[in-house]
């Protein structure tokens, strides 16, 4: 089968601004979830479940929220993995303390998340560029201190707050498999609620103010509301996969697991996965994930076990390499090698 | 009193190796409208080379080594990185040097370990008594040579001939091309000067803290600094450095034991924030006027 | 054919803008009336542009007012000056490069669309109807403007004329009473030319849109203007309808630059 744009034709606005309006890519889309929801499950070993595609899942949802701010509305984060911080502490304490029923924590901690990342977006309303860019360095570190430091949260400087056993609705959560769905079942539909987001009204008001902000002043988009809200719903998402990747891989909440270098992860994420793509976040979101245990696998294959630090410094090579990489030859990411594939295979043998 | 003042020149010492870091940003700033994020990782590449030379040089002939690798790591720099990336967003550019700064960090460590390395110059840090204040030998001799570097940078900054076109082509790339400064070659000087600031930061650091991966999170340090004072401004830098050291210290001494400790991490950023809710551009820096 | 009736739409009065020692403006007043296409010309630095930004807020004047059907808008900031119903182009082409030409016309309908967050998140019911709503807007925009071919495609990668067609449909989206154009033709063809003339001549004969342009393209200026202002140096020099500008003294003067260099 062909991938084809031409001969769909669409009668009325409605069906082309339906969220897929190209048939395949509407099948594509039900494959991806009917593998995902019902063929993964089964044959997937427990370690591709609980150690590649569950945090493939949650960082990709983090990544996610990072582009909406990042990627869309053109305000560059790199303290983002503190706000995934704020989820993490606030709904395992939430869960665990106040037994609220654990996707209520989770929502809980996606919305405290969010108040504080309106509350570090405030800047954002007088500070442009690389000043904004450096005092978002400021939510981080800030956020780490108090949250360390606060003992109503992390009973001490420790910083570490393990997860009860986890239940829904008096399933308990205990297997690889059930956390999986847990986390496929938060992470799908917010991935469809952002990705009407960005192809909406707000979407397009963030895009604006990313491609020319004065100009989007001018016809009337108030910068005030739409930067706040790109915080906002950017924190709630980072917030949301904190207390997701605590729940389901860490089992502890711990400072050191959102430290800076998580921060520059989830930018790498976004940049090689594509800026302003919801499915560039995924892309992302795999390819760092999978990164080490490609290297690890590499070496495999030609008979040598690299030493831990030596692995860790051949991955920073490569993330560090990647980015500059994809910066020069791609600059929207592997979403776009995706789209440029898909072009050359429009009604072939002539595309247009 | 007394020790409110010895800790306020301890943090002031510290305060001018902040600004030497600080300064290794604004110089490249100032001539390629590039913040350049990797110059902690420099820093902990030229140290790490500078250990590593030392094993088989001796010290003046491994600084020399090392100074080496860095201007030749700027051309390279300049090269592959930067000439690719010319026409495009400055944002673009500060993503790509965070890119440089791991790809830096991971050739170091992969080539001379992970390990913490100590570094001798033979300046010991036993501090002495002047009028009854007590002050750190090592952090007058490190405050002493990055002021003199500090000194030399912003001379050669105003005054020299290269100096001037540097800022000539910082002030407006196409400009400077047609009067006939070379933009790369000029790249090229601005980022081996980041290299050598980087050697020298390495030095004083790394003798201090020993050489280790934590070297490059003097980056860190070094960015409030930068906003607080304005990225285009040598001054700003310059006196920002001083604040930070002197009011983190002193923020630490006097308010850590209230709040648990800590908070010289942060402090720099809190301070800066706040300064930049008042000048969004820093103290000294230049507002950069956007036109439709 | 002048409309005047009643009260102006748009009163300047006595404005002032100094940027530094700068005199962009030096006591400038003017009044756009209801229906009528206005044109301000003058030589380059005369301050038709800081006119046309300080009518929208994006300057604030240090003297003098500036009343929108007898309101004050001299100090108000520019988004709620857009949603009042006064919408611009810009000289130097200010599209959203990274958004397609459909995006930059529908965000140009953004002060119009108010369905909530939530209800933009989940998509089906209100916000769907209000997207497909405002889509055949924006459709009869793109087809009025003839630019359908080109809708899907990011707005930076077009050439310079259709950038500036997409631009003044983008302002035409908003629906505005007062529409300002900054210079709509520069850099364009005799042929462009005459469409882009075209279209002003449509949307204020059709959809009744008042129109304020600044043009340095004489021909076109006296062919599709109703009324001509003169700016030179930052003060007005003439005022009148095309046949009366064309025959004042100060005018041909000032454009010819007699006694005085650049």
């Amino acid at each position: 089968m062909i991938y084809r744009e031409c001969g769909v034709f669409k009668a009325n606005y409605r069906a082309d601004m339906a969220i897929f309006p190209i048939p395949l890519d509407r099948w594509g889309v039900i494959i991806i979830l009917f593998i995902a929801f019902v063929v993964v499950p089964f044959s997937a070993s427990d370690y591709w479940l609980s150690s590649i595609l569950i945090p493939f899942l949650v960082f990709s949802l983090a990544a996610l929220g990072l582009n909406f701010l990042t990627g869309y509305a053109g305000q560059l984060s790199i303290g983002h993995a503190a706000f995934m911080a704020v989820g993490a502490y606030i709904s395992l304490i939430l869960y665990g303390r106040y037994e609220v029923p654990l996707l209520l924590s989770l929502l809980g901690g996606g919305l405290v998340t969010a108040a504080v990342g309106a509350v570090f977006g405030i800047p954002s309303l007088r500070i442009k560029g690389f000043y904004l860019a450096v005092s978002t360095l400021a939510a981080q570190f800030i956020i780490q201190w108090v949250l360390t430091h606060w003992e109503w949260i992390s009973g001490g400087v420790f910083g570490t707050v393990d997860t009860p056993p986890m239940q829904v609705f008096g399933w308990p959560i205990d297997t690889p498999v059930k956390k999986y769905y847990l986390v496929l079942s938060v992470v799908v539909p917010l991935t469809i609620f952002g990705k009407n987001i960005v192809r909406g009204q707000l979407g397009r008001a963030w895009m604006a103010i990313r491609d020319m902000d004065v100009a989007a002043e001018i016809i009337g988009i108030s910068l005030f509301w739409n930067k706040l809200l790109a915080f906002t719903v950017s924190s709630f998402y980072a917030g949301v996969a904190g207390g997701l990747i605590t729940f389901t891989y860490y089992g502890a909440a711990n400072i050191e697991a959102f430290n800076i270098m998580v921060s520059f992860h989830l930018l790498g994420m976004i940049i090689i996965g594509g800026m302003g793509s919801v499915l560039g976040s995924f892309f992302g979101g795999g390819f760092i994930t999978l990164l080490p245990i490609f290297i690890n696998q590499f070496a495999h294959a030609f008979g040598t076990v690299l030493k831990t630090d030596l692995l860790a410094c051949l991955e920073l090579i490569l993330f560090g390499g990647l980015i500059i990489f994809f910066l020069i030859v791609e600059p929207y990411g592997l979403a776009r090698l995706w789209r440029t594939g898909k072009d050359k295979l429009r009604l072939w043998p002539f595309p247009y | 009193m007394i020790f409110a003042i010895e800790v306020a020149i301890g943090g002031l010492l510290v305060g001018v190796m902040y600004s030497l870091v600080a300064l290794g940003f604004v110089l490249i700033y100032k001539s390629s409208g590039v913040f350049n994020f990797a110059q902690g990782d420099m820093t902990l590449l030229a140290a790490l080379a500078l250990v590593g030379f030392l094993t088989i040089f001796p010290l003046w002939l491994a600084i020399l080594a090392a100074l080496v690798l860095m201007i030749a790591l700027a051309i390279a720099i300049e090269a592959i990185v930067l000439r690719p990336l010319v026409a495009r967003p400055p944002l673009a550019l500060f993503m790509a040097t965070i890119g440089l700064g791991f790809f830096l960090q991971g050739i170091g460590q992969g080539i001379w370990g992970t390990d913490p390395k100590g570094l001798d110059i033979g300046i010991s840090d036993i501090p002495f008594k002047i009028k009854g204040l007590l002050i750190s030998q090592f952090d007058l001799a490190g405050g002493a040579l990055a002021g003199g570097l500090v000194f030399a940078l912003v001379w050669f900054f105003q005054k020299s001939r290269t100096g001037r076109a540097l800022r000539a082509v910082s002030d407006d790339h196409e400009a400077a091309l047609s009067v006939g400064i070379p933009l790369r070659r000029a790249w090229a000087i601005s980022w081996a000067i980041a290299g050598l600031v980087a050697l020298v930061a390495g030095i004083m650091w790394g003798s201090r803290l020993g050489v280790q991966f934590s070297l490059s999170l003097i980056a860190l340090k070094a960015l409030p600094i930068l906003i607080l004072g304005g990225i285009d401004s040598i001054p700003g830098a310059i006196i920002a450095g001083l604040v930070v050291g002197a009011s983190e210290n002193l923020a630490e001494v006097f308010l850590g034991p209230y709040v648990g400790g800590g908070i010289q991490t942060f402090f720099p950023y809190l301070l800066a924030l706040v300064v930049l809710w008042f000048k969004p551009y820093g103290m000294f820096g230049r507002e950069i006027i956007e036109r439709v | 054919m002048n409309k005047k009736n009643g009260n102006p739409m748009l009163q300047v009065e006595d404005i002032h803008i100094t940027f530094g020692i700068l005199k962009a403006l030096n006591g400038v007043s003017l009044e756009i009336h209801k229906g009528e296409i206005l044109a301000i010309i003058g030589p380059n630095g005369a301050g038709k542009t800081s006119l046309v930004n300080v009518i929208n807020g994006v300057y604030h004047p240090s003297r003098g007012h500036i009343f929108f059907e007898d309101k004050d808008l001299t100090t108000l900031s520019h988004h709620h000056i857009a949603s009042l119903g006064i919408a611009r182009t810009f000289q130097n082409v200010a599209l959203f490069k990274g958004m397609t030409v459909l995006d930059n016309i529908m965000v140009g309908r953004n002060l119009k669309m108010g369905s909530n967050f939530f209800s933009q998140g989940i998509y089906w019911g209100f916000a769907q109807k209000e997207e497909i709503r405002h889509r055949q807007e924006v459709e009869r925009v793109i087809d009025w403007l003839e630019i359908e071919h080109i809708r899907k495609t990011p707005a930076g990668m077009l050439p310079y004329g259709l950038q500036k067609r997409v631009e003044l449909g983008r302002a035409l989206a908003a629906e505005p009473k007062l529409l300002l154009l900054d210079e709509p033709m520069a850099g364009m063809n005799l042929e462009e030319k005459e469409d882009i003339a075209r279209f002003i001549l449509d949307a204020n004969e059709e959809l009744g849109t008042t129109i304020a342009l600044i043009e340095h393209d004489m021909g076109v200026v006296m062919d599709i203007s109703d009324r001509v202002v003169v700016l030179d140096y930052g003060d007005k020099i003439g005022e009148g309808t095309p046949e009366e500008i064309r025959n004042n003294e100060k005018v041909i003067k000032a454009y010819l630059g007699t006694a005085r260099q650049k």
